[in-house]
């Protein structure tokens, strides 16, 4: 049913169409609306032979997803930010044994200095866990991903993550159509464990493998990811078939063939872009937009095709690896080596500095872009910063005489 | 103790079942269709007290659960032992997942089993005492808060053996271990440090707590029988002498925990939502020395040069549990 | 005739983007969420955000809601207003509310005061004098539903000056929310608050 909804009550509302039966949760912001509204859902009794549990931390919730699905239940958790990074041993835990949870990551920065709003350090610091990474573009596919994610996972024994922008997206209303539990139901199957522990037919899960067999067991794990391609691409058709709309897939492009400049982005900014896009094109401008939805295993091939006739590639990174630039564009690179296209790092939006069109505008307009450009970078703050710095080494807490430097914008905050 | 106490004639000890009783009389482990859930093979030291004290419990666990259970095992000795892929020594359904959060495991296994109307299917959570008194005590405490229907066993034989015998938070004062050397002016580990876990747990006011030790094995197959047929948070803390990280010899174990138990310095007991419901008592307690000095980690208490405080120290610990727990006969 | 005229302008704006300064505690996210609850039941594309800070009773909060009639595919604050409403006239000295606020803008105020007793004359000199509306929206919620909650009535009063969305929307939306009696009297505020305004711009359309 089509309503006007906070995209965290959507997913909420659709995880419990994929009838779960163990959903574990540790609060943390953004993330929180989702699992309120799942603990309501379960306790008013609208989901059956499902448990709730409400746990002592991310660490444990990721655990008790684990013992969940090891014992052959459809598991469910979410977290953010910190709570990705508290729970990052279990996360490698869970693809290493191959276990199909499906974890919702509301995306926000990760501190020191402390930040409760957006970006995507968080999502990018598990990116080589060995999880499949899904970034939703619109609050639509933040919901419906979660029936795809359930069936990728199933179907891979691959945990999936789900990676829906905090705040821009989580806390968003909008207009979402919840699919029919009839639909869900279609398309989602129980869930047929490979392998669980069962008493009648005892197994021993999670031995301690030596270098004899370790690299193997490594290797198998990668080749597994790689395939993985194929089936989200083929389950992203399928979801159309059932539900009627476009959901998942490996990329999306808007404009992108033929483009001269092909921005590359993830996640819910690409709406902005598309909107900045469409002016630039009015005005004549080659301009196209890749957006991925499958950051992990990363679809090689499928950005290669869409980006080889561009004549340079802008990618918009909502996080930053220090001293390197931005991960995503280090795959982007990857893609396309050997071609001479100019790849332009563009570190934007980091802990939820808002991406606006007026700057989008600005760097599009631009000849040319450095290799690594920060979008809305205060540079006065930092070179006021720079210029104390070498005059007396500094003692001071670096982020803060930061943002002391900086002009306060008026409604960013 | 509400256990019949069977002694056995040949050897003096209480440890083996007496094949002159009914079969309901004897110990578990004297069935030979006993589950033998953690069968021969592994790789444990000699006079392991942990494998001892697993196979004890989870083939007591076995029997009450009528076959029906799933043990959630932390990383450590035992963990390592029995499982080198691709053998196992496991003859139930088992699972490792990290060294933390053994508890939460359990707690997902039980909501599973729960969400799948199973409530038949037991489970069980152990680890050893780095598992359990330091690194997993979150998770423990999680899931003794929401009374989660786990039972929880402690194997705990005071330090890190696994990765070479450091201190946790269960090693008791004066021992020396590698990250608490017998140097310096107050040579092994600190007075004044450690936790009672037993203690903990029964102040999140759980159906069931005990401990045991592998020197009372029809006590302590009693307790976790006793265990499995409570639903809720149970935690059973059994002390397993470790002969590679305390210096003992690997033919002493039993008689090493013994004299733990009779020295007051690790007290048996029961408790129940909370209160100490039953103690095994001590007729004439031993003293700690007797003890301490059958393992090299106390060595330095016994030396020419030695602070004869130490050990009234460790006495005056024996003391104070006789005390606390009723354990005088 | 003015009232027309305005009400055609507004329409050609393809996107009608509303931002609202309040306090925590007041309803300023839950007014953008109404606001455009109230636009999709009238068969409109809305979306609202919060600006999104910690938690706290008291501290400044902003809330931004979109209405078209395409689908909504921008995620960025809105910086130039079509309309501003104030839930706390507080705030106004002491945050930029005023921001971006183009020449056609719409201000809403939460107030019983004029805006010389607010010290907002210059106000007058950027947006046409119909455009700049206070309303006692407080003392409207005071009065119906007994607490000090304006969200209601300002959206009554935002439906009145701005036309983007119906008042029976604007009811349907607090009623959906607020099952039961606090919908209805919430209901109530913002049908007083929106006759109110209605009554004014019939005056001022009649001196023009």
């Amino acid at each position: 049913m089509l309503k006007q909804v906070e995209t965290s009550r959507a997913v909420a509302e659709t995880v419990a169409l994929c009838r779960p039966e163990v959903v574990c949760a540790y609060p943390i912001t953004p993330q929180t609306h989702i699992v309120e509204g799942l603990a309501e859902i379960v306790k008013a009794g609208k989901l059956k032979n499902c448990e709730f549990i409400n746990v002592e931390s991310e660490f444990a919730a990721l655990s008790v997803a684990v013992g969940a699905s090891a014992a052959g239940a459809r598991a469910y958790t979410a977290t953010a930010s910190q709570g990705l990074l508290f729970m990052a041993e279990v996360v490698y835990n869970a693809s290493g044994l191959g276990l199909p949870i499906v974890m919702t990551i509301g995306n926000r920065a990760i501190g020191a200095p402390i930040n409760i709003w957006n970006d995507h350090s968080d999502s990018m610091s598990m990116r080589d866990s060995g999880w499949i990474q899904l970034h939703a573009e619109t609050a639509q596919e933040a919901a419906d991903l979660h029936i795809l994610a359930f069936r990728i996972a199933e179907q891979t024994s691959s945990p999936v993550m789900v990676c829906v922008d905090g705040f821009v997206l989580t806390h968003s209303y909008e207009p979402v159509d919840i699919p029919t539990q009839t639909d869900v139901d279609a398309f989602l199957p129980p869930f047929e464990p490979q392998q669980m522990l069962d008493p009648s037919e005892p197994i021993t899960i999670g031995a301690m493998v030596g270098p004899e067999a370790f690299m193997e067991v490594r290797y198998l794990q990668h080749d597994k990811l790689i395939r993985a391609l194929e089936v989200i691409a083929d389950l992203s058709g399928s979801f159309e078939e059932q539900f009627g709309r476009e959901c998942g897939s490996l990329v999306r492009q808007y404009h992108a063939s033929g483009a001269e400049t092909v921005i590359v982005t993830l996640g819910s900014v690409s709406g902005t872009v598309k909107d900045v896009i469409d002016e630039l094109r009015d005005k004549g401008a080659s301009i196209g937009l890749l957006n991925i939805c499958c950051y992990r295993p990363f679809p090689f091939s499928a950005v290669q095709r869409v980006l080889s006739s561009a004549r340079r590639v802008l990618v918009l990174e909502k996080s930053l690896a220090p001293a390197i630039g931005g991960p995503v564009s280090s795959d982007v690179r990857l893609a396309l080596a050997g071609a001479r296209t100019p790849i332009s790092t563009v570190v934007a939006g980091l802990g939820g500095r808002p991406i606006t069109k007026a700057s989008l505008r600005d760097l599009l307009a631009r000849e040319e872009v450095e290799e690594l450009t920060f979008l809305d970078l205060d540079r006065q703050a930092i070179e006021a910063h720079l210029k104390r710095q070498n005059h007396r080494p500094c003692t001071s807490f670096v982020s803060a005489a930061v943002r002391e430097e900086m002009n306060p914008c008026p409604h960013s905050l | 103790m509400p256990a019949q106490f069977v002694k056995f004639y040949q050897t003096g000890t209480f440890t083996a079942g007496n094949r002159l009783l009914t079969i309901e009389d004897r110990s578990v482990q004297s069935n030979p269709t006993r589950s033998n859930a953690l069968t021969s093979g592994h790789r444990a030291c000699r006079g392991c007290g942990e494998a001892l004290g697993a196979r004890y419990a989870l083939d007591a666990a076995m029997k009450a659960a009528g076959g029906k259970l799933i043990v959630s095992n932390a990383t450590g000795c035992l963990e390592v032992f029995s499982t080198p892929f691709p053998e196992t020594s496991w003859r139930i359904a088992w699972m490792h997942s990290l060294f933390g959060n053994s508890a939460a495991i359990a707690t997902g296994i039980a909501a599973a089993y729960k969400a799948k109307g199973r409530p038949d299917i037991r489970v069980v959570a152990q680890g050893g005492d780095g598992g359990t008194t330091d690194i997993g005590l979150g998770c423990l405490s999680g899931m003794f808060e929401r009374n989660d229907d786990v039972l929880y066993i402690c194997y705990d034989n005071e330090a890190y053996m696994n990765t070479g015998v450091q201190r946790s938070s269960a090693t008791p004062p004066a021992a020396r271990t590698a990250t608490t050397p017998a140097i310096g002016e107050h040579p092994g580990h600190e007075f004044g440090h450690g936790k009672s876990v037993p203690l903990i747990a029964m102040a999140h006011r759980i159906p069931y707590v005990a401990t045991a030790s592998v020197a009372e094995l029809r006590d302590l197959e009693f307790k976790v029988e006793k265990a499995i047929a409570i639903h809720g948070a149970r935690y059973i803390h059994i002390h397993v002498p470790c002969p590679l990280g305390w210096g003992s010899e690997p033919a002493d174990t039993i008689r090493v925990a013994r004299l733990a138990v009779e020295t007051g310095l690790f007290p048996l007991f029961e408790a129940e939502f909370g209160t100490v419901t039953e103690r095994m008592r001590i007729r004439r307690a031993t003293p700690v020395a007797e003890y301490l000095k059958l393992q090299r980690r106390f060595a330095h208490l016994f030396a020419a040069n030695a602070d004869p405080g130490s050990i009234a120290a460790i006495q005056k610990i024996a003391d104070r549990n006789i005390q606390d727990f009723g354990l005088s006969a | 005739m003015a009232r027309e005229v305005l009400a055609l302008e507004s329409r050609r704006l393809e996107m009608f983007e509303v931002r609202i300064h309040g306090r925590g505690g007041q309803g300023v996210v839950t007014a953008a969420e109404m606001l455009s609850v109230a636009a999709f039941l009238q068969g409109r594309y809305s979306q609202a955000f919060p600006t999104f800070g910690s938690e706290r009773m008291g501290a400044p909060v902003t809330a931004f809601c979109r209405i078209s009639d395409k689908p909504i595919r921008s995620r960025e604050p809105v910086a130039e207003p079509s309309a501003l409403i104030i839930q706390d006239s507080t705030l106004l000295h002491h945050v930029p509310v005023f921001a971006g606020l183009p020449a056609h803008g719409y201000v809403l105020i939460n107030t019983a005061k004029s805006l010389s007793e607010l010290g907002l004359e210059d106000l007058l000199t950027k947006v046409p004098p119909e455009r700049c509306r206070t309303v006692p929206a407080t003392q409207l919620a005071l009065e119906r539903v007994g607490r000090p909650l304006p969200n209601a009535a300002l959206l009554g009063a935002f439906a009145a000056i701005t036309r983007e969305v119906a008042i029976e929307f604007v009811d349907r939306a607090i009623k959906e929310r607020f099952p039961g009696r606090t919908g209805e009297s919430n209901a109530a505020a913002a049908l007083a608050a929106y006759e109110i305004l209605l009554q004014k711009e019939s005056t001022h359309a009649q001196a023009s």
